[in-house]
């Protein structure tokens, strides 16, 4: 299975996580963008959710989910003959490059020459623009978050805010340099000139490419959640519209998508409900007036079925894609999104990512989390992130011979120093005897004790052993 | 899928005292402020010798294997159905939410889940199964807190310190901005991660001072040990402590319990 599906200038080497940690941190735009944007979307999540019972609603999410994948193989049969039977097209990929070449051979077939894009994560994973660009046609991005990042010629930093790494400012100076409007700290004038570029693209547009956040099982519905209308003119004004999705995002009914859209908006920008939910259903019939002629549904593997097959790794695929991990992350409110090198960042990111790319590419993207449990508390859907985090841990490092590592590229992590180090302190350990003994030796050779402790030191003073263990002190009570 | 719910015991006569190896070497005070406020509440304290570590370095760094010798090492440790008491959400939290999985298909899952079960952390053990009632001796004082996220999320006990310290009479408490967010410990992750930890921990201490508190508790050694040595080596106004030493601190009369 091929998982860099075009050969680009975009491809950017995960293992560098630290470098690019290092100069994200040292970045103070970045520092400012990120944490008042994230303290932003928390205080929003919060307000949003008052009044509701939230942890019944996260129950039911979980729930919801838990049962669409439970039933997943039929359910994805289901909708496949539902759609099918409503006129839509249904393909199926098993990665990024067959996901790619298929848009590519409907675009052909209609000798399509433009694509609209409407905001898809999925479409991110394929790398569709740089694929599509390649091949002489032409994607442009219609979320007005995504069009920045592609004016900038960037990938996105968060995966429901792609630009949330600009402020005003700099968005102004790159729409000023890339399109020529004016600069300015206005939003609403910034807003219409974006939409006034757009405008057009979309009349003249031979396709629109959109994401899906539910495929309804039994009515053959594909969800759509948006702000900005340009996923509605996305599906709607190009003669041919092509849904990708992965295969997780199936529901087995619209009354599972009430509260699953109730958590997703609050969850992810604070808001009760989109100025846009579409719930698209198929082509123009011959006595509609508006709506595509032609619409089809991309079911993209990439990975997912493999994490399906195992019981624990399977919460990885509850996901809704709504960002409140990343927003309460304190890792990628530090950070900032583009320092994973991922499609998906944060949270979600470090337990899917492994899968998409390999543990061995993808090695340190469990480690970079101090397991502070955030994540896993805010997720609509009740996904053990931390969990999935140290297991993860575990694969990377091979850790666990009762549990055999199984994810592609595991043990890359494994040192023989350290492995090493735990061995040895496993054996002391696991001797009370030997244990009191060094203690107590440490205790009293703490004036050796050296000031220095690598990186710890770099930032704090070492923590001082005491003069008597606990141990000590109690065995002199007499216990 | 629900969490299940938490059934405290009745009030036992005795308990064991599960240490932690960050107490045992660099905390032992904490630890005896422990044991005393346990034996005033008229509870005998029974600490098992051959007590080391929990093993939770070694499990979240993905060394299952050597986790599992060094827990399987504690499991017997405590014949007695006590209950089992940890002046720690961090190792409370590797006990009861970890081990069950640690030891899944194993020979000792059973013991293993049983003592899980039996498994409190000490402030939590102290407020809702003693009941302890706190008279607070010392001056009056300014005083922040920081919960740790084990504490608050994988023992679910973010209003017990808030609620011990508020039967202080003379201690002023003042919640830091952001108080849940992560201090940037967690364990391993400071060393792999330096820098990330370096800049939530500096936040964290400027939220802290800017409490106007000069001193902070916490529940955990790692965040004391992080918060208490980053303001230290940044010559920051912040003095830490381990909740159990302040408490006992400002309520021994002197003869309180027995030391």
């Amino acid at each position: 299975m091929s998982q860099t599906p075009s050969e680009n200038s975009h491809h950017i080497d995960v293992k560098e996580f630290h470098p690019r940690a290092r100069a994200a941190i040292a970045d103070p735009k970045i520092r400012q963008n990120f944490r008042k944007a994230m303290d932003g979307l928390i205080s929003k999540r919060k307000n949003a959710f008052e009044g509701m019972d939230l942890e019944a609603l996260r129950e039911l999410g979980a729930n919801i989910r838990l049962r669409a994948l439970a039933n997943l193989p039929d359910l994805l049969e289901q909708l496949e003959a539902k759609l099918t039977e409503n006129g839509v097209k249904v393909h199926w990929a098993i990665d990024s490059d067959e996901a790619c070449r298929i848009v590519r051979n409907i675009c052909v077939a209609r000798n399509a020459k433009t694509v609209i894009k409407g905001k898809s994560m999925v479409s991110e994973e394929m790398e569709l623009n740089h694929y599509l660009e390649e091949r002489g046609i032409e994607a442009l991005e219609s979320d007005l978050g995504e069009y920045i990042v592609q004016l900038a010629d960037e990938t996105p930093s968060h995966i429901i805010m792609p630009a949330i790494h600009k402020n005003t400012g700099e968005i102004s100076e790159l729409m000023h340099e890339k399109t020529g409007t004016d600069l300015s700290n206005d939003v609403e004038y910034l807003t219409a000139s974006a939409r006034q570029q757009l405008r057009e693209k979309f009349m003249n547009a031979d396709v629109g490419v959109s994401g899906v956040n539910f495929a309804v099982a039994e009515t053959g519905t594909l969800c759509l959640v948006e702000n900005e209308g340009n996923g509605r003119m996305t599906t709607t004004v190009p003669p041919c519209h092509i849904a990708v999705t992965g295969i997780e995002k199936v529901v087995g009914n619209l009354e599972d998508v009430v509260p699953l859209l109730a958590l997703l908006t609050r969850s992810a920008t604070g808001q009760h409900i989109t100025t846009y939910f579409n719930m698209i259903s198929g082509p123009r019939k011959p006595d509609e007036l508006d709506g595509p002629e032609e619409v089809h549904l991309v079911l993209v593997d990439n990975g997912r079925s493999t994490i399906y097959q195992d019981d624990q790794l399977l919460d990885t695929l509850r996901c809704i894609r709504c960002g409140a991990c990343m927003n309460h992350c304190p890792v990628y409110t530090r950070v900032g999104g583009h320092t994973y090198g991922t499609t998906y960042p944060g949270p979600i990111g470090k337990i899917l990512m492994p899968h998409l790319i390999g543990l061995d590419e993808g090695r340190h993207l469990p480690t970079a989390s101090s397991l502070c449990g955030a994540c896993g508390e805010v997720c609509p859907v009740k996904i053990p992130i931390p969990d999935l985090l140290v297991r993860l841990r575990q694969e990377s490092v091979d850790g666990d011979k009762l549990n055999p590592a199984k994810v592609r590229g595991h043990g890359a992590k494994r040192g023989t120093l350290e492995a090493l180090i735990w061995k040895g302190w496993s054996w002391m350990h696991a001797r009370p005897g030997v244990y009191r003994f060094g203690t107590a030796v440490a205790a009293r050779l703490r004036k050796l004790q050296p000031g220095k402790l690598g990186d710890w030191t770099k930032y704090r003073t070492a923590p001082k052993l005491a003069n008597k263990t606990l141990h000590e002190r109690m065995k002199e009570r007499g216990e | 899928m629900v969490d299940p719910i938490k059934v405290y015991p009745p009030k036992p006569t005795h308990v064991y005292f599960y240490a932690t190896c960050l107490i045992d070497m660099f905390y032992p005070d904490a630890g005896m402020a422990g044991i005393q406020l346990l034996e005033r509440e008229g509870i005998k304290v029974c600490f098992p010798e051959d007590q080391t570590c929990c093993g939770q370095p070694a499990y979240t760094s993905g060394y299952h294997d050597e986790a599992r010798v060094v827990a399987k090492a504690q499991l017997d440790l405590f014949p007695e159905n006590w209950p089992i008491v940890v002046p720690s959400g961090s190792c409370g939290g590797m006990i009861r939410k970890h081990y069950p999985d640690l030891f899944k298909h194993t020979g000792q899952e059973a013991k293993a889940s049983e003592i899980a079960a039996r498994t409190w952390e000490l402030t939590d053990f102290l407020l809702n199964v003693c009941h302890i009632k706190l008279r607070d001796l010392g001056q009056p004082t300014t005083l922040a807190m920081h919960t740790s996220c084990s504490a608050r999320r994988e023992m679910g006990i973010a209003e017990v310190g808030p609620k011990l310290l508020g039967q202080l009479s003379n201690v002023n408490l003042v919640e830091q901005v952001r108080a849940e967010e992560c201090c940037g410990f967690g364990g391993t992750f400071a060393v792999r991660h330096p820098e990330i930890s370096g800049a939530m921990v500096s936040e964290k201490v400027d939220t802290l001072t800017d409490t106007g508190a000069s001193e902070f508790v916490t529940t955990d050694c790692g965040c004391l040990m992080n918060i208490a040595g980053y303001a230290e080596k940044n010559r920051k106004p912040l003095a830490g402590q381990h909740i159990l030493s302040f408490l006992w601190e400002r309520t021994d009369s002197g003869k309180g319990g027995k030391s």
